[in-house]
């Protein structure tokens, strides 16, 4: 079997970065975000790049490690709220935004992944979303064409994953994940802990090993938390 | 006198029948989860991924990988699952989801509702609203019922650019309870007065064409 996997973020990107590319992201707010790729992203300096992500990380984490260097061109996102880098690149237009609602932009990666160029639905019918796409009735009802998506690379993080690159995902860092792992030509994983083939019960995997082609362990991770909500004994 | 964020929140909740799957906007709306009647049996979803949303985790509970759809830290629920984004907006979107309660700012008498973008200020994004009041059976707004600048929010017409066409059921506002008829011509009915609050005082405050329902004392 051929190799997959690589000792880091910076030699599992090797060879795969250039400007103008397409990264398709995983993570919502900052869980299950592949935190190692976008540092080495940065670190690689490559620019223009479009992208694909639910939100733009917050300042110092997740995707605003890449808007602070002004290396991302345009955001396809469906909120973007926690970010005040991401306000000021946009006020300056320094920064395209495509806004996409979170259900068509799963659905835009889904399709994507799956090899379904465009699918219709009920979602942003009679708003701006829906404006200059075409739009069909279907048993009375309206709905509007939306395109798949598909990118250059896939940025995942997952929790457990093995060296042929299945992968598991935990509780609510699963999210975009498992779409973004299928929607482009070059998936890349990152894991908390790597293991043997073998290893992970075949009933318990998220993202069969055919759509991962690289990836490494990153631990140690030091898991940010955006907002800290508890309450009293 | 009119009601608070709490009592709006308390009125909402009696909406909510047992058996219920329920999305739960962030404001307001997360406030009905501290109203669910004890008969009442509603499991909570959050569109990040997770059906069966516990309450906040004690400070020890605390896990960074569980979060709810507002990126707050909560807690699991005896059966609670997991999904992915896709997952998460079929169960949305295919009408799986008995009831989504969300905030506004304006909602037009057709049951039209704005609440993701004023132009000219900075754009946050609309999240997974749009899917919510496309997808989920049954959508109550709650909201105050003018704006700070003391303009109805409750329109013939929304101004706003919208987040749905003919989508809201129901108001609930620090004034009273109001239902639309989101399929056809009905308009906005007044069904419940908030404690000490008149309906001249409502038609005062509302731009949407009002009828008085029959349960309501004038």
């Amino acid at each position: 079997m051929a190799n997959k996997v690589y000792k880091d973020a910076k030699a599992a990107l090797d060879g795969l970065l250039r400007d103008d590319l397409m990264l398709m992201c995983g993570g919502f707010g900052l869980v299950g975000v592949p935190d190692k790729l976008i540092a080495a992203v940065r670190d690689s300096g490559v620019k223009g790049l479009t992208c694909v992500s639910n939100n733009a990380g917050i300042d110092g984490a997740g995707l605003g490690l890449l808007l602070e260097t002004g290396q991302v061109k345009k955001m396809i996102s469906s909120y973007v709220g926690e970010n005040k880098t991401f306000a000021k690149l946009y006020l300056e237009g320094k920064l395209e935004i495509e806004f996409n609602p979170q259900g068509t932009l799963a659905e835009r990666v889904r399709a994507g992944g799956a090899g379904i160029p465009a699918f219709y639905t009920k979602t942003g019918v009679g708003t701006q979303v829906a404006e200059g796409k075409e739009t069909k009735t279907f048993d009375g009802e309206e709905y509007v064409m939306e395109r798949g998506l598909f990118g250059d690379i896939a940025l995942v993080k997952a929790w457990k994953g093995d060296k042929s690159g299945n992968l598991v995902f935990r509780k609510a860092a699963r999210n975009f994940n498992p779409m973004m792992a299928t929607a482009a030509k070059m998936c890349v994983a990152e894991v908390e802990e790597l293991v043997e083939v073998g290893q992970l019960d075949p009933d318990h995997i998220h993202t069969p090993a055919v759509y991962v082609k690289r990836i490494f362990c990153g631990a140690p991770y030091d898991k940010k938390i955006e907002q800290r909500t508890i309450r009293k004994a | 006198m009119a009601w608070t964020r709490d009592q709006m929140a308390a009125r909402a909740a009696k909406e909510l029948k047992d058996g219920f799957y329920v999305n739960l906007g962030i404001g307001i709306p997360t406030l009905v989860s501290n109203y669910v009647p004890e008969d009442v049996d509603i499991t909570l979803q959050s569109e990040n991924g997770m059906l069966g949303v516990g309450p906040f985790p004690l400070d020890n509970q605390v896990d960074p990988d569980i979060i709810n759809a507002g990126k707050q830290t909560v807690t699991e629920v005896k059966g609670t699952s997991y999904f992915s984004s896709a997952d998460s907006f079929a169960m949305i979107r295919g009408g799986h989801i008995d009831l989504s309660i969300l905030g506004a700012m304006e909602v037009a008498e057709n049951g039209d509702l704005a609440n993701w973008m004023i132009p000219g200020k900075m754009v946050k994004g609309m999240g997974g609203a749009m899917d919510l009041v496309a997808g989920v059976k049954k959508v109550i707004v709650t909201m105050e019922h003018v704006s700070k600048d003391g303009q109805s929010k409750l329109l013939k017409e929304c101004t706003l650019p919208l987040t749905g066409r003919r989508v809201v059921d129901m108001v609930i506002t620090e004034f009273g309870v109001f239902s639309i008829d989101k399929h056809g011509p009905g308009g906005v009915t007044l069904v419940q007065l908030a404690d000490g609050v008149t309906v001249d005082e409502i038609k005062a405050k509302t731009k949407a064409a009002l009828t008085i329902g029959p349960t309501v004392k004038a």
